[in-house]
């Protein structure tokens, strides 16, 4: 019997199934995404796009969020870049010598004690919105044992509230101090940046402020548990990344003047 | 059980309650709608009257070129800040209220969702939003037209420090100040609706939609979403600390001892070239924002009306991506001849020249897919062969402009205008077009009747009138900028000397002023041709053909029969989507099933059957 060259029967065979969405190609077919669990017919199919998982909607905000948090941040980018090239320009005088005029604003003290209140507000959300996703509560709350949840977290939320305010009181203190030195927006350079950027995030957290008073309204108001967890959530990583933001604009004032 | 995939026309219902309906269906309460598909209308409507808008100024612009003492009705003669106030309001009307919001948000919103399956965007109430911020961007822009100053002059671009100073001339005062409050509401809107837009890409795919089974049209909104919000947000910043300059006292773009018109700015210490950096990051990326929802859509059409798969479909996806990020990276290109540092230039030379590779990698796989193909001539193939062919044009005369030498001479000359017209402008209308002959049926359908089809006849016209309408208006442009014509000079023949002789700039452009009456002529011609266009669009708007379920047997969802007719009914109501493979799948040795459908489940000895591109032709 002649040595065979081409492959057997069996193994020219394609073994695939189409229920499987396995259309040939050789690639990985496409991840089944009915799962829903438990056993009570709760096929994921049946409901409407993009509300497959418990947190559809709420995954669906913050990714929203998320890309919003990240054009921001070109945002700050560009000012930041704006704030190193302005720093390092000069010009010629008449004698043809180049000039530097940057003169670092000295920052006002209390900006460090500021960073600590925005520090321990950031905490303080992180406590508000993991009490909006423990289970025990989300449980109690479907069964109709009262709202624990609003509950926990209310107090921390509020926290947060007088924190943020107490921090741009804070900044408007920094202003005034920085004023009665007749050091104002259009001084020079530096005080321009510095002004530029406090001001800036401090519009920034005023926007955040209104957002913790929606989702603050929102514990009250709102009866669906996913709609107060959404405004909880999105409130508390848009305060994250104010947080965080601000320590890298505050360690950008303090050092690289 | 799916219907069938090429359902016929659908009957229209008898017209009883007509005009009660037709009120209803026409305006008040929809005006505010946060339906997906009323939106992409609105966004289209808005970019109708804004390309007419623009094309008119245009055509001012070509007259006032070529005979500079005419005087326009009811204005007088054109003054030189008011030709420079023409090419302002038309780049900006152009560039974003044409090529950014047609083809990303107006047909992004009208068809995306369909096309991967969702049943609306991601966030409906800030999509309406964002389209009433760009409305009201539009009628901030307009209105600056009509202000003490006249309207801005500085160009799409605004460079300070002219734009910095208010008294520094005519269009610098309170027209510039509401150009940046309008491209600043631009902006944000923009950057919301590219999150709207990205969110729904990646969290409202239907089941099986696999990110390599997304069709490259929505692969080209992704990335022009990507683009819009790293973009965006940074002329934003550009924008406030501009207008910081203007009214706050700050210079960061005003250089010490600057003298504009008669004032010395002391102090300061800022850089004009700051401005052109934070400026081009954006502005060169923006070029991709409008070009690439293009070139994904003629990737899919070419494959349609082939009856071929796309050839090299995740290269496709790959190249687009790289367009993108190179796209960022080279922002410097438009400023070599500015001050920029000569080994920054040599950088952005090689970063500029490197994304005529993936570009060039587009051109490859469109010409293999048509290659040998017979395709079926329809309109809309005949607009998507015509970005290819103005994509090409346009293109070659890129990596000559990247080129730092080259650029010295030819920057701020007709050269550039010729290259970025042909490039952008064109092709992205050609690609608007392509969607509109495509798309009609979708858009035109209703819940009276199903979809109308454009007529062909008309279309085939307007389409080779448009295509010799804008090679012969844009080619010879190369040639006058070759010969040294300069751009945005209101009057070429200058003002003649004593003895009537011709000042240096004339007698140097004498030699062009024939070719440039050739260009108005061809641009009037261009213009006239689109009357077609309009024509047919009213008249297919009322009494074109119906289409079929599927009029171009396309593979893609927004084609499933129960988005057509449309719209189709409510959420809920909308039978769930499952997609089984990547788009354009055709078959030619089955005659009753010729093409796969991404969402038709077909039994296994059907789908063994080998698709066109593999066998052999008889």
């Amino acid at each position: 019997m002649p040595a065979t060259i081409t492959p057997n029967k069996t193994e020219q065979d394609r073994k695939r199934r189409v229920e499987d969405h396995d259309n040939g190609s050789g690639r990985r077919p496409p991840t089944d995404k009915r799962t829903g669990g438990g056993g009570d017919n709760d096929n994921w199919n049946d409901r409407p796009n993009g509300r497959r998982g418990p947190y559809e909607r709420l995954h669906r905000y913050r990714m929203g969020l998320f890309f919003a948090l990240a054009s921001d941040l070109m945002f700050f980018v560009a000012i930041v870049s704006t704030f190193f090239v302005n720093q390092s320009t000069g010009h010629f005088d008449p004698y043809n010598h180049y000039v530097n005029e940057w003169l670092p604003t000295t920052i006002p003290p209390i900006l460090w004690l500021n960073t600590a209140v925005l520090l321990l507000s950031s905490a303080a959300i992180e406590f508000a919105r993991r009490n909006m996703f423990r289970e025990t509560d989300v449980m109690d709350e479907w069964l109709g044992l009262g709202k624990p949840i609003t509950r926990r977290a209310l107090p921390w939320l509020a926290a947060t509230i007088a924190l943020g305010i107490l921090f741009l009181t804070g900044q408007w203190i920094a202003w005034r101090q920085l004023a009665l030195q007749h050091i104002f927006f259009k001084t020079n350079q530096s005080s321009h940046f510095f002004y530029l950027i406090t001001g800036v995030h401090a519009v920034h957290l005023f926007l955040g402020i209104a957002g913790l008073l929606t989702a603050f309204t929102g514990l009250y108001v709102s009866r669906q548990l996913e709609t107060r967890q959404i405004l909880v959530d999105g409130a508390a990583w848009y305060w994250h990344a104010m947080g965080l933001l601000w320590l890298f604009l505050f360690t950008l004032l303090v050092f690289f003047q | 059980m799916t219907p069938p995939f090429n359902t016929p026309p659908a009957q229209p219902q008898p017209a009883n309650t007509a005009g009660k309906k037709r009120r209803a269906a026409l305006f008040p309460l929809r005006l505010f709608s946060i339906d997906h598909r009323i939106i992409g209308i609105q966004y289209l409507v808005l970019a109708l009257i804004s390309v007419v808008i623009g094309t008119v100024l245009s055509l001012l612009m070509r007259i006032h070129l070529v005979w500079p003492d005419w005087h326009l009705p009811l204005h007088g003669p054109i003054l030189p800040e008011d030709y420079l106030a023409l090419v302002t309001i038309h780049g900006t009307i152009m560039l974003f209220f044409v090529l950014t919001t047609a083809p990303q948000a107006g047909f992004g919103n009208l068809i995306l969702p369909a096309q991967i399956g969702a049943r609306s965007m991601a966030f409906p109430t800030l999509n309406a939003t964002s389209f009433w911020l760009t409305a009201a961007a539009l009628l901030i822009l307009l209105s600056s037209t009509f202000v003490p100053g006249g309207a801005a002059i500085s160009g799409w671009t605004a460079y300070p420090p002219l734009s910095a100073v208010a008294s520094s001339g005519p269009g610098q005062a309170l027209g510039m100040d509401l150009w940046l409050t309008s491209i600043a509401l631009f902006a944000i809107a923009s950057t919301v609706s590219s999150i709207n837009t990205l969110t729904t890409i990646i969290r409202n795919r239907c089941n099986g939609m696999t990110w390599e089974r997304l069709p490259l049209t929505v692969w080209g909104w992704f990335t022009a979403a990507l683009l819009s919000i790293i973009a965006f947000s940074v002329l934003l910043a550009a924008i406030l600390l501009l207008l910081c300059d203007r009214h706050a006292g700050t210079s960061f773009f005003l250089p010490t001892g600057d003298l504009v018109n008669g004032v010395l700015h002391q102090g300061g210490n800022g850089s004009p070239l700051l401005w052109l950096h934070l400026f081009w990051f954006f502005g060169h990326p923006e070029v991709y924002i409008a070009i690439l929802p293009g070139m994904g859509l003629t990737s899919m059409l070419l494959a349609n009306f082939s009856h071929r798969r796309v050839f090299a479909y995740r290269t496709m996806i790959l190249t687009t991506l790289l367009i993108g990020l190179l796209g960022i990276l080279l922002w410097g290109h438009h400023m070599f001849v500015a001050g920029l540092n000569p080994f920054a230039s040599s950088a952005f030379s090689i970063s500029t020249m490197a994304i005529a590779l993936p570009a060039a990698a587009k051109v490859l796989s469109w010409l293999a897919t048509t290659w040998r193909s017979k395709p079926s001539y329809k309109t809309p193939m005949l607009f998507a062969l015509g970005f290819v062919s103005l994509f090409l044009t346009g293109g070659l005369t890129g990596p000559i402009l990247a080129q730092p030498i080259l650029d010295e001479y030819l920057h701020n000359t007709f050269f550039v205008v010729a290259h970025f017209h042909l490039i952008m402008a064109m092709a992205g209308i050609f690609g608007l077009y392509a969607a509109t002959y495509y798309w009609f049926p979708l858009l035109t359908a209703t819940s009276q009747h199903p979809g109308r089809l454009f007529s062909e006849p008309l279309g085939n016209l307007h389409f080779w009138c448009t295509l010799v309408g804008a090679y012969a208006v844009f080619l010879p442009m190369h040639l006058t900028g070759l010969a040294g014509e300069p751009r945005h000079y209101a009057q070429l023949t200058g003002i003649p000397g004593p003895g009537g002789s011709l000042s240096p700039a004339g007698a140097l452009l004498s030699n062009t002023l024939p070719l440039n009456r050739f260009i108005t002529y061809a641009a009037i011609f261009l213009a006239t041709a689109q009357l077609v266009f309009l024509f047919n669009l009213v008249r297919s708007l009322r009494k074109g053909d119906f289409a079929s379920s599927n009029p171009w047997q396309a593979t893609t969802l927004e084609w499933h029969p129960s988005m057509n007719p449309f719209p189709p009914p409510s959420a809920s109501d909308t039978p769930e989507m499952s997609v089984h493979r990547a788009p354009c799948h055709y078959q030619s040795n089955r005659s009753e099933v010729s093409f796969l459908p991404q969402w038709e489940p077909v039994p296994l000895a059907l789908d063994e059957i080998e698709d066109a591109t593999d066998t052999k032709p008889e």
